[in-house]
């Protein structure tokens, strides 16, 4: 029976501002059954304020076989991150 | 107030927590076992709360666990529909369907208790039936309008448990009392809706509403059927064999 079920990824939102994100991922007839089993699995224990729910065949997700060329090229542009700014004393929250 | 009326309430949502979590481990897709533990969970902490109501009343000692665990059948006062057992998976969507509208109904009602115990409760447990009713309201609609053997199973269970609900709406001496005086409210008054919503729901489920008028009734007076004895035995023994028995 859960085989002819589609498989959902669950994106939980833990408040308002922040992001949602990726918890987890459950088989679901269609959206609102995914939805209900996503409140009942993945907030029960108030994790959250807003639920996504995307059938698993729509996430498009880059090949671990192409890392060198996706990922490497970024590990040594020191540059791109803001290093080289010097913080003030007594600034805070940065 | 007399004790029996929050009793009341709290035998139903105690009877069908445990019915419901019978389920664990056997629901047809591990999401759906979650889900129902969910439900019977919400449920238990509303007979918590109603009970432990009720023992206040009483002032004998009892909380909700001596309510609970060292009470017999006989003095339960739940309808006889929560006490039906599990059956297969539409005969559990049926019984929990026709409570739940019910219930978000029967709460909806007490919000406006003139008793401010009563009204804070049902505020609470309503958000819950609310979510509870949703998802009985989904299931009876899918399996009724799903394959012909889920719509046969789903037809079924709903004729078959249809003699139980008239009990929602039949009042006795208390319930008059309790409407009176602005605790409570005349179950017959939610007959109407209630009837209203399950015809509008079957027929978004290609269900036919069964037509019988005749009532399986007296739980609320304490007279059950026999499921509701062995569910108790199952439930109550370990704190009777071991009475100081603890986590």
């Amino acid at each position: 029976m859960k085989n002819d079920w589609p498989q959902w990824e669950i994106f939980v939102r833990s408040e308002a501002g922040l992001a949602h994100k990726h918890v987890g991922s459950l088989h679901a007839a269609d959206e609102r059954m995914a939805l209900e089993s996503a409140r009942d699995l993945y907030t029960r224990r108030n994790e959250g304020v807003s639920i996504w729910v995307v059938r698993s065949e729509h996430v498009h997700a880059t090949d671990p076989a192409q890392s060198e060329e996706f990922f490497e090229p970024s590990e040594d542009k020191a540059y791109r991150h803001p290093t080289f700014y010097h913080v003030p004393e007594g600034v805070k929250h940065l | 107030m007399p004790a029996e009326y929050p009793l009341r309430f709290g035998d139903n949502a105690l009877v069908l927590a445990q019915r419901l979590c019978a389920w664990v481990g056997h629901a047809p897709v591990m999401e759906e076992d979650v889900a129902l533990a969910n439900v019977a969970l919400d449920l238990f902490g509303q007979a918590r709360l109603w009970l432990s109501y009720a023992g206040e009343l009483e002032a004998r000692g009892r909380d909700e666990d001596a309510l609970t665990f060292h009470r017999d059948a006989r003095e339960f006062c739940n309808v006889l529909l929560v006490e039906h057992e599990n059956g297969d998976f539409a005969d559990t969507t049926a019984r929990s369907y026709f409570y739940d509208l019910w219930a978000s109904l029967a709460l909806g009602e007490l919000t406006r208790s003139g008793d401010e115990r009563i009204a804070a409760i049902a505020q609470k447990a309503l958000k819950e039936v609310r979510y509870h009713l949703r998802r009985s309201q989904d299931w009876l609609i899918r399996l009724g309008d799903g394959t012909p053997e889920s719509h046969a199973r789903m037809q079924r269970a709903a004729d078959g448990l249809w003699r139980f609900t008239g009990e929602l709406f039949i009042g006795d001496r208390l319930d008059d009392e309790m409407a009176a005086n602005g605790t409570g409210f005349a179950p017959e008054r939610l007959r109407d809706p209630w009837l209203e919503r399950v015809h509008e729901a079957f027929s978004a489920a290609t269900l036919t509403v069964p037509a019988g008028t005749w009532t399986q009734r007296g739980g609320k007076q304490g007279v059950h059927t026999e499921a509701l004895g062995y569910m108790l035995a199952e439930m109550q023994v370990l704190p009777r064999a071991m009475p100081e028995a603890r986590w």
